[in-house]
């Protein structure tokens, strides 16, 4: 058996940097079931690898970028999607995907995320939400729960926290989804379609958080969390991203809220100053080296 | 150094009458320049909307970004996606940016970023000019890094100062500054633009070896490694964190005195190279004015006072205030008298030339804290005090 | 012509790359067929990585592959000719 193990290598190490590997995540953590549901999600929708950019910010999820074989770029913390947007506008060719956590996109990111989101900027947004700032050791974030207890918040959560697909379908998002880390095949699915569309993709991935969110709130260990997504989650397609709000280990709606078609803020630019201009304008493509 | 010549598309050849601000937009498209990202603030919102207008003619994209935090970061996105881009802002907005200029500084990404400065601190005086951002350019973002920064005294400086800032970048790989005033960025004067085969432009240092061999942070001969873009199939990784040659993060005392150190004397061992000043009557001097920007066209005035009282001066116009001309202000301190150093701020440069005069000459600053420029006569006075 | 007698459940053959596993014990949890069980033996970190308790009840689902944080366990599809003890198909 060991034999054999060392001639066949799992999948996933083709897209990982293997020279980088163990990662630095803690057991139980969800973030490793993403970015192979996110590699799941790319073999399958067989894009050029070649031409995909991950760009993340800082924090667990942050790392994500070190890990993954593509061109990828550790940015500072909450300037992701601008860069990500700079990325896309000065190459339209390139699929960019920003992989990075709930108080780095959110938080600090939020301006960003509200204006990339308005823009319909082409960009798919992968927010690995766990509820806290994990990385600097279990901090209150913009997602945490109400009642949960963290380091910044010793008595307890008083502040409300966001409703991300509410909060992304209201500034212009174009396509939301809400899953757990335990949905991975939907999550897979998600990514899939974000990956194969234009436009301001947000998928937003509950995940657990052991070593910090679960220990200080006493809810376990890894398979405790899922036990709880997968008792307390319920699938509604197409719901009011209303009332999609998170209580504190209460129930978990998860699904795909929003899915239309808007254009681009490329595809916006193009259309008006064509009409504007007529032949002195240069149709903004592909800029090559001169 | 790949030199080439500048895309005609860019280049409004002729001569025109333009004002600081838009004669560095102009400046920035003839050098190849095609993205801008940036965010309105006084006096510098005349080079975004200068850019708003001419970029979708020549072939480039504009956006306004949401805050100047999100302006500098789309900088060097683009810049990593192969594309020359640039951003303007003024003080408040320049101390926005500074997390921000540290990364392209770690991260060793090619970007011009112009400072229109106005007075300070915090809001200050929109509206009216200071040069009081001269110490915040060079150490602005925390840990060690150097940066180039130019100070065009001129309209037409500002068009021919920009392209030098974007082929600086290119070569040493990092963010060069042009630091302009007020003044200079509202004042109209002619600027002539040459054709587009007279202007060189310095192409990106590109890495042309084999792809599964490449290293993104191992330097050449001159300590500037060799550099890909985004979507050629390099699969690089780059970070802010402190890297090793393959760009991955590598957290201990041995990788930090490895790169620290080639961050900085990237510029500062290559500093001769860099550094542009322009001397007037040194050799004879008693006493030299050192200034830059619109100081040193006031200064003007003050010296041919001086001169026609029979007072020896001479005068160092500083082009580029970084890296700083440590050496021929220091050689220079053991011949003369004094340095009168003139500024729009109550004492930054001053210090410099302190440092590097090494009391071999007295050093008197004379300091204006902005809204205006100086009374050649303030100057003058300080001369003659100087003198005695 | 008999086509549902061609149909083979697939099988999987399952690797488990030890010295990554964390003892986490999702792939145990969510196996659908209950292939998998915590060892009791320890790795070079000092965790007890999964056995594989049902080799032949894998059905090359790959949850475990897609669930596994650490990357540390994969399935293969088990080739035909290792298939001729099965006869039954499925619709």
């Amino acid at each position: 058996m060991k034999k054999e193990d060392i001639e066949e290598k799992n999948p996933v190490e083709s897209f990982l940097r293997m020279d980088r590997i163990p990662h630095i995540w803690c057991p139980g953590c969800g973030i490793g079931t993403v970015v192979t549901s996110f590699v799941e999600a790319l073999r399958k929708s067989e894009i050029e690898l070649d031409k995909v950019c991950i760009v993340s910010g800082i924090g667990c999820t942050g790392r994500v970028a070190g890990y993954l074989k593509l061109d990828s770029f550790h940015t500072t913390h909450g300037r992701a999607i601008p860069f990500a947007t700079g990325l896309k506008l000065a190459n339209p060719e390139l699929k960019v995907v920003v992989f990075s956590g709930d108080g780095d996109l959110i938080a600090i990111g939020g301006n960003h995320f509200i204006h990339a989101a308005r823009r319909n900027m082409d960009m798919v947004i992968i927010c690995v939400n766990n509820f806290n700032y994990a990385m600097t050791g279990g901090q209150v974030g913009p997602t945490t729960p109400l009642e949960a207890n963290l380091s910044t918040a010793p008595y307890g959560n008083f502040e409300y926290p966001f409703n991300l697909p509410f909060l992304a379908e209201a500034c212009g998002a174009t396509y939301v989804a809400r899953w757990t880390a335990l949905h991975l095949r939907r999550v897979t699915k998600s990514i899939q379609e974000a990956l194969s569309r234009r436009g301001f993709s947000f998928i937003e991935v509950i995940t657990p958080c052991v070593t910090l969110y679960a220990r200080r709130n006493r809810l376990g260990s890894g398979l405790n969390l899922l036990k709880y997504y997968h008792d307390n989650s319920e699938i509604q397609h197409g719901a009011d991203t209303r009332t999609l709000d998170i209580s504190f280990q209460g129930k978990l709606i998860v699904g795909k809220f929003v899915d239309k078609e808007k254009p681009t803020f490329l595809d916006a630019m193009n259309k008006h100053l064509s009409r504007v201009l007529g032949d002195r304008y240069q149709l903004y493509g592909r800029i090559d080296d001169d | 150094m790949k030199k080439v010549k500048a895309d005609p598309k860019g280049v409004l050849t002729g001569v025109h009458y333009l004002d600081g601000d838009f004669a560095i937009a102009e400046g920035a498209l003839a050098a190849g320049c095609r993205f801008f990202a940036g965010y309105p603030i006084t006096p510098s919102t005349e080079v975004a909307e200068r850019f708003a207008e001419r970029i979708p003619l020549v072939g480039g994209v504009f956006i306004q970004m949401e805050d100047e935090l999100g302006s500098i970061a789309a900088v060097i996105g683009a810049s990593w996606a192969g594309v020359k881009a640039m951003t303007v802002t003024s003080g408040p907005g320049f101390s926005l940016m500074m997390e921000n200029i540290g990364l392209a500084a770690m991260m060793e990404v090619p970007c011009v970023i112009a400072n229109v400065q106005r007075g300070g601190p915090s809001t200050g005086l929109p509206t009216l000019t200071g040069q009081g951002d001269m110490m915040q350019v060079r150490w602005g973002s925390h840990g060690d890094y150097e940066i180039i920064a130019l100070s065009p005294d001129s309209p037409q400086e500002c068009f021919d100062l920009t392209i030098e800032a974007f082929n600086l970048s290119e070569i040493y790989r990092v963010p060069v500054f042009i630091m302009t005033d007020e003044c200079v960025g509202h004042m109209h004067e002619k600027v002539v633009i040459p054709p587009p085969d007279e202007i060189e432009i310095i192409e990106r240092k590109w890495y042309e070896g084999p792809k599964d061999k490449y290293l993104p942070y191992k330097p050449d001969k001159d300590m500037v490694p060799f550099m890909v873009k985004a979507g050629d199939g390099y699969r690089f990784h780059t970070t802010g964190l402190t890297h090793d040659e393959r760009g991955y993060p590598i957290i201990n005392a041995e990788c930090q005195n490895v790169l620290v150190p080639r961050l900085v004397d990237k510029i500062r061992k290559n500093a001769n190279k860099i550094i542009k000043i322009e001397e007037e009557e040194t050799d004879t001097a008693e006493i030299v004015v050192i200034s830059y920007g619109i100081t040193s066209r006031v200064a003007v005035k003050a010296v041919q006072k001086a001169r026609k009282e029979g007072i020896k001066v001479g005068t160092i116009r500083l082009i580029t205030v970084w890296p700083f001309p440590d050496e021929r202000i220091k050689e220079l301190a053991k011949k003369i008298k004094a340095y009168v150093v003139p500024e729009i701020n109550y004492g930054q440069i001053v210090f410099e030339v302190e440092r590097c005069a090494e009391g071999h000459a007295s050093v008197i600053g004379v300091p204006h804290c902005g809204g205006w420029v100086h009374d050649p006569d303030d100057i003058f006075n300080a001369i003659k005090e100087a003198s005695k | 012509m008999i086509y549902f007698g061609d149909l083979k459940p697939k099988r999987g053959k399952i690797h488990i790359i030890k010295d990554r596993c964390k003892g986490c014990g999702f792939c145990v949890e969510y196996c659908p067929r209950d292939v998998l069980e915590l060892s009791e033996e320890f790795n070079i970190k000092g965790y007890h990585p999964p056995y594989i308790k049902n080799e032949n009840e894998c059905c090359y689902c790959q949850l475990c592959e897609t669930i596994c944080p650490e990357f540390a366990i994969f399935v293969t599809l088990k080739e035909e000719e290792e298939e001729s003890e099965k006869s039954e198909s499925r619709p």
